[in-house]
């Protein structure tokens, strides 16, 4: 965002840049249980982004300060590897990462039962290996396929999507060009079953409309996104557990 | 209890269960429809509507036994790992020795595998585990291994006849922990085996006909 440049967003025909219409999603696989040593794991491809997930607990909280006695903590740790974008990210936790941590954070906690294990912590580790705009998003996808993995016990699968304006049209799922060279981004985080809103933040300018627009659209997609995380799901187990 | 069915479903955290019964285990209610909790398979029985998860930690209940390892001495108690989110205490007035004040470390020490009962669980999560019952006892040598707790009555099989299986075809003891840690002690051909077999009843825990299948894969093994 706020960077100037000539480059053209969309052509005369309503496409984006990668040939995307306004309301369209990067291509997204997934899988879960991608490593073994965590209790919970998962990885997704989302357009040029690529991230691993891996869940530790519930497990007793320590340093004992940070425990509550009537619900378990939800530690997310949201961190960029130093070769995620073009130029080498200073490793280790910076302003943005520790943000990003906290937020995430706070959109599990809400899905998940926290109050079913008091005096634990779940640590949730986001660990993303390549960054094309719209990691956070993803981020909170992939954590929440990896809970399910882990078998914490959750209100609802959460999904989380992005939307955002640039030359002048509010547009879904923005890639690395449209976010740094458009006008804005709003990336949200939705519980589907309900429909009750986990995380919105917003970059940029957007009138009441556009905002309306975009949140639209980003809960659409979410619901597309929320139909691949349950089959991806289902089909880990489907196989082993029909056969016979 | 009804007949199994040969497909068993599948729920994700939230989907909506639609069956007969109220919700029991794993299954929560909103508005009047259930919904499950966790990754797991849908089991209606007795008026009760639960969904088995998939994996996750063992929840401790009041009366299981379990295998724990000692991770940490105190003066007037044991702190033992049992694979649950809480560490639990063994305390000295639960063991069957008298043990003086800061005399814990010689009766079991770090590292110190027991078989133990869990004899408290209160709201807050906390556990207490006993070893003051018959047949409850620091188990010696042995090699562990660790399952998902949701998978432990498939390893234990109907009445036992799983175990019973594999403790007769490889002449091995063992012992298993509802917090899904086993321990058997044996030969090393026999312990090899057991743990193929277990990892064999881990991977295929939810089809039918499993028992036969092991009791196939253990003959094979001997040939």
């Amino acid at each position: 965002m706020g960077m100037k440049s000539d480059i053209r967003l969309i052509d005369d025909n309503g496409l984006r840049i990668d040939g995307r219409l306004p309301n369209q999603l990067r291509p997204i696989k997934m899988e879960v249980g991608v490593v073994k040593r965590a209790d919970g794991s998962a990885y997704i491809e989302w357009g040029g982004n690529k991230i691993i997930a891996a869940v530790y607990g519930p497990r007793e909280a320590y340093p004992k300060h940070v425990q509550e006695s009537d619900r378990a903590i939800v530690r997310a740790r949201y961190n960029m590897a130093a070769f995620s974008v073009d130029e080498r990210k200073r490793p280790g936790p910076d302003r943005r990462s520790v943000e990003l941590s906290k937020v995430i954070s706070e959109a599990l906690t809400s899905a998940i039962f926290v109050e079913k294990f008091p005096r634990t912590a779940i640590d949730v580790y986001i660990e993303v290996l390549q960054a094309d705009a719209g990691t956070r998003v993803a981020g909170i996808t992939v954590a929440s396929l990896a809970l399910a993995d882990a078998g914490i016990p959750m209100r609802d699968l959460i999904v989380g999507c992005a939307a955002g304006k640039v030359d002048d049209v509010v547009v879904l799922d923005l890639n690395k060009e449209e976010d740094n060279f458009g006008q804005a981004d709003v990336p949200m985080a939705i519980l589907p079953r309900t429909g009750e809103i986990a995380l919105l933040q917003m970059d940029g300018d957007l009138t009441y409309d556009e905002l309306t627009n975009a949140m639209e659209m980003a809960i659409d997609a979410a619901k597309k996104i929320y139909d691949m995380e349950i089959e991806t799901l289902k089909a880990k187990y489907g196989g082993d557990v029909n056969e016979q | 209890m009804e007949e199994e069915k040969k497909v068993r479903d599948i729920v994700v955290p939230g989907e909506e269960i639609v069956a007969e019964g109220k919700p029991g285990r794993g299954v929560f209610s909103e508005g009047g429809k259930m919904y499950s909790m966790y990754l797991g398979i849908v089991d209606v029985r007795s008026g009760y509507v639960n969904v088995i998860p998939l994996s996750g930690c063992y929840i401790p209940k009041k009366g299981d036994k379990v295998i724990g390892k000692v991770i940490d001495l105190a003066p007037m108690n044991w702190v033992v790992d049992i694979n649950a989110p809480y560490y639990a205490p063994l305390h000295v007035n639960d063991v069957p020795w008298r043990v003086g004040f800061g005399d814990t470390g010689r009766f079991l020490e770090i590292g110190d595998v027991i078989l133990a009962k869990v004899s408290n669980v209160n709201e807050m999560g906390q556990v207490w585990i006993t070893l003051k019952e018959q047949g409850l006892r620091k188990l010696e040598g042995g090699h562990l291994i660790h399952i998902s707790p949701s998978k432990v009555p498939r390893v234990i099989g109907k009445g036992g006849s799983m175990i019973q299986l594999l403790k007769d075809s490889t002449n091995c003891r063992i012992y298993v922990g509802q917090n899904g840690t086993i321990w058997i002690s044996g030969e090393p051909d026999g312990i090899v085996k057991v743990i193929k077999a277990i990892r064999m009843i881990e991977r295929e825990a939810h089809t039918y006909g499993l028992t036969d299948r092991v009791k196939e894969f253990l003959e094979r093994g001997d040939e």
